[in-house]
């Protein structure tokens, strides 16, 4: 419809006005085309794996029967209890470790923040398999902690196969979450605040309670909810270092795969996602109310050096990099040696991947090339959905639901995503009001498609809020002066949008690739015999006792994805400095 | 197409790809999906041989243990995705017979193989190819270092001093933890079995979801002793780990690894092909390399470490009563000790 800006212009010719009224249009189908998109890939799934838990094996409906099943058998309602508490448990470690991490990298004058930072985002590039078979080589019983060295100093032991595994290994996991997440929250601060209470003499202890916390107390609160989210849903690690001690996460694997129990696993799905959603809720309510904290006129904190506190932090940084390193350094370690504690001698055995299930080689190249299909359409659908949905005006309703629909899928556990798809893809068709409608999806059933597919989803919402955010930084100008001249907004879109948002679309490319690469929770459901992945070998092998070929995969992912974070970031400085030297900087 | 603006042309492309990915898996010759217990070691053996005799049939394996097998078969009843199943639990196809899922099929060469091992009907509903049995693998260099002796028998699993020493299949999920538990029920009684179960349960530090798990953990040390099936402790052997494999003096429990026809819509000429290739004489003689007991007598010595009389080790097996009670056996065992069982 006619703009405010079009009704002020004097001579609107015929043929702006068709131009303006085609453009609108088009976007409007777009916007609808990316609601459908996201009801087809995320709301249609669900809505099919929540219905799938109250009908019989024949689809007849039985109500609650399969909830009453589950809640009357304790050796299944036991875990929602486990799971719990190693989730909260896993949350309280990671996040006070992580905040003493990031106050060290914000609030203080260490040196080498770069570097330890970086090394802390090192557990975001394995996958979480890999956590708990490193655990195993470290504190096993035939582990290099437990035998001290095997033999050279005294060795410790500690119960890993349990609760206590399952947490060290999900603090890994969400460590990196914690610090990537605080170092915002702490980096935000207004320094007038502690100039302030400087000057009204308040000591450290004081200003910490009622400046630092209060001003980090929404990114804190949304960095509890995420680790909890990926502590609670997470089941790479404790698949490994479990032991006797039953999960939700493992529960679905072992009622899906293990019995194949579908129904059962369906409602296992659905008590995993409720205190998921609920946790998701609770965080988007707060995360609104971060937005209005920042005031304009907030002035950067610059640390000043404080020897006693910067020595103490430089050492506890150090610490916990020393310790993230050593523990994949063990893991590569274990997988070059011959026969795990008995021949120490060093070699590539585990490495060709003979004799040992989940398809060696063939699988790891899959996984590549899933991931980079996930990485090319996922970047492309999901900032130009962000593009659509920020840079469109009007049609205020559609865009709230695509943006809804698009941060949707942060609630969903990859397990009940693989699920869901099982579900929906295999579907013949559906019965509605006595009318049949074939699936128009089936054919991606068991196809690289259906991988490509869960995966984007799956990562869909950071990947969207990362584009929503570089779009914001835009000026709003850009598409007003190119509506009022005319031209294109697809123009517009790629000769400035793009271009100027390289940097924020090769993080997304990039996020893409690197988990997709590293899962193993939706795509365990869903890869097929002829394409067996990577990280699926890893479970596979494990299962059979092969940790140590599992161990020489998982190295593989991580060095691989290690090696394409490094590449892209040296690509995007140089892309950065070209296609950002209107900046000036 | 000049005119058409760059985000459009992506749509485009994207569609075209996913078009691309999706009609490239559809395309091929002679394919026959082939799902199998076999361990993962020693099907590229066998299945170079079937190569070499039909290099037109593409075989894909879905590979996994016994319980996952079959659960995986009994799920897709309705609509069956394997051609064939190889080399899984007779006990297992029984299941499936039951189910209504097995074609009956006389392969070549059918005369040759022992009454013991092939389904009694005409044409058979499951042909054996070979008999898997328990076997202890028992970590040399750990019970020295835990001063435990050697067992020589299940009944010495009993003894307090292996708590948590020990590691066992899941029979839920594997072949070979059903199988010794069905031999444990079998040659003890069910009471007298269960007991004994009950005071074995004390002493395992973890049950497994295969078979071949508890040999391996016993072959990393991670535990002294793995209750697992023969083959596998002589291959750990020969990686070198510290692995004796003690076959129990109780007799060893047994089961018969066997194919079967998936009754399908279309049953293609490549499955018959398979199954016949499946009991022939190449691919038998390279069973025997590692298992003593095989369909037919083969002439290939006796593997090192088994038995002079393997088969005098088999109990005395009624595979038609392990099959009618599985899953009541399965459904106590899990009642009783599922709390241990790792996930899956």
């Amino acid at each position: 419809m006619p703009t405010t800006i079009a009704d002020t212009t004097n001579l609107p010719s015929q043929t702006f006005w068709t131009t303006l009224d085609k453009e609108l249009w088009i976007k409007r189908l777009l916007i609808l085309l990316v609601c459908i998109w996201l009801l087809v890939v995320v709301v249609l799934p669900l809505f099919q794996l929540l219905s799938k838990s109250v009908a019989d094996a024949d689809g007849r409906f039985v109500g609650l029967a399969h909830y009453r099943t589950y809640f009357s058998t304790p050796s299944l309602s036991s875990s929602l209890f486990n799971s719990l508490l190693v989730s909260v448990l896993t949350t309280c470690i990671s996040v006070s470790l992580g905040f003493l991490f990031a106050y060290g990298l914000t609030r203080t004058t260490i040196a080498g923040k770069g570097f330890f930072k970086a090394i802390s985002m090192m557990p975001l590039f394995a996958p979480t398999l890999l956590n708990g078979i490193a655990l195993v080589y470290l504190f096993g019983r035939k582990g290099l902690i437990t035998l001290g060295f095997f033999g050279v100093l005294p060795g410790i032991e500690i119960n890993l196969y349990g609760p206590v595994g399952i947490i060290i290994a999900e603090v890994l996991f969400t460590f990196p979450q914690a610090v990537l997440m605080l170092c915002i929250a702490l980096g935000m601060t207004d320094a007038r605040l502690y100039e302030a209470a400087e000057s009204l003499g308040a000591g450290r202890v004081r200003t910490f309670f009622t400046v630092t916390l209060p001003s980090i107390r929404y990114g804190l609160i949304s960095t509890v909810f995420v680790c909890f989210i990926l502590a609670f849903t997470d089941f790479g690690a404790p698949k490994v270092v479990g032991g006797n001690y039953n999960i939700l996460a493992t529960d679905i694997y072992k009622q899906v795969i293990g019995q194949q129990n579908f129904a059962m696993g369906a409602v296992v799905s659905v008590v995993l996602l409720i205190p998921t959603v609920v946790a998701f809720i609770i965080d988007r309510i707060f995360q609104r109310k971060q937005v209005a904290m920042i005031a304009a006129r907030s002035v950067p904190l610059t640390p000043r050096p404080h020897v006693v506190r910067d020595g103490l932090y430089a050492g506890y940084c150090a610490l916990i990099g020393f310790l993230i390193v050593g523990f994949y350094l063990t893991a590569v370690y274990a997988s070059l040696v011959k026969v795990w504690p008995y021949t120490l001698d060093l070699g590539f055995w585990h490495y060709q991947f003979s004799g040992t299930g989940g398809g060696g080689y063939a699988a790891f190249f899959n996984s590549i090339r899933m991931s980079l299909y996930s990485a090319v359409f996922g970047t492309a659908i999901t900032f130009f959905a962000a593009y659509l949905i920020e840079k469109s005006r009007q049609m205020n309703s559609l865009r709230q639901m695509a943006y809804f629909l698009s941060i949707l899928p942060l609630a969903l556990p990859g397990l009940v995503i693989g699920l869901a798809y099982i579900f929906f893809f295999n579907a013949l068709g559906w019965h509605v009001g006595g009318m049949f409608i074939p699936n128009p999806m089936n054919v991606l059933y068991a196809s690289m498609g259906i991988l490509v597919i869960s995966n984007i989803v799956h990562f869909f919402s950071v990947s969207f809020l990362t584009a929503t955010t570089a779009l914001k930084q835009l000026d709003q100008e850009f598409e007003t002066v190119s509506e009022s001249m005319g031209v294109p907004f697809t123009k517009t879109f790629a000769r400035v949008t793009v271009p100027v948002c390289i940097p924020a679309i090769l993080e997304i490319g990039v996020y893409y690739f690197v988990n997709s690469m590293a899962t193993v929770s939706a795509v365990i459901f869903l890869y097929s015999a002829d394409i067996p992945l990577a990280s699926v070998a890893v479970a596979n092998m494990d299962d059979a006792g092969d940790v140590a070929p599992a161990c020489a995969m998982s190295v593989l992912i991580l060095l691989t994805n290690l090696a394409v974070r490094i590449g892209f970031g040296l690509l995007t400085r140089r892309l950065k400095a070209r296609a950002q030297a209107w900046t000036g900087q | 197409m000049r005119n058409m603006s760059m985000p459009l042309k992506t749509v485009l492309g994207v569609l075209l790809a996913i078009v691309v990915l999706v009609s490239t898996g559809a395309a091929a010759a002679e394919e026959l999906l082939v799902y199998t217990a076999l361990e993962d070691d020693e099907i590229p053996g066998y299945l170079e041989l079937f190569k070499k005799a039909h290099p037109d049939i593409e075989v894909k394996i879905v590979r996994d243990s016994t319980g996952i097998v079959t659960a995986k078969l009994l799920a897709e009843k309705d609509n069956p995705q394997a051609d064939v199943v190889w080399g899984t639990a007779a006990t297992s196809l029984m299941l499936c017979d039951q189910a209504g899922m097995v074609a009956p099929y006389a392969p070549k060469g059918l005369e040759k193989v022992r009454p013991k091992m092939r389904d009694a009907n005409n044409p058979p509903h499951w042909v054996g190819i070979k008999a898997w049995m328990t076997g202890l693998c028992v970590n040399t260099i750990e019970c020295a270092n835990l001063k435990l002796p050697t067992p020589e028998s299940l009944n010495d699993l009993m003894n307090p001093v292996y708590r948590g020493h020990l590691a066992m299949p899941n029979p839920a999920s594997s072949g070979t933890g059903f199988l010794t538990v069905s031999a444990i029920l079998q040659t003890m009684g069910e009471e007298k079995g269960w007991a004994f179960l009950d005071k074995l349960h004390d002493n395992i530090a973890r049950y497994t979801h295969s078979g071949s798990k508890p040999c391996k953990l016993a072959g990393a040390g991670e535990v002294a002793i793995g209750i697992s099936f023969a083959y596998r402790g002589f291959m750990q052997k020969q990686k070198g780990e510290p692995v004796l494999t003690v076959f129990p003096a109780e007799g060893s429990g047994w089961d018969v690894e066997a194919n079967c026809l998936i009754k399908k819509a279309t049953i293609k000429p490549a499955a018959k092909t398979f199954l016949d290739w499946a009991i022939s004489e190449p691919v038998m003689n390279a069973y025997a390399r590692v298992y003593p007991v095989t369909a037919y007598a083969t002439g290939v010595p006796i593997p090192d470490g088994f038995p002079a009389d393997p088969e005098g080790q088999l109990i005395e097996n009624d595979f038609n009563w392990a099959a009618k009670n599985r899953t009541r056996i399965l459904a106590e065992w899990t009642n009783r000790y599922d709390g241990k069982s790792e996930a899956k």
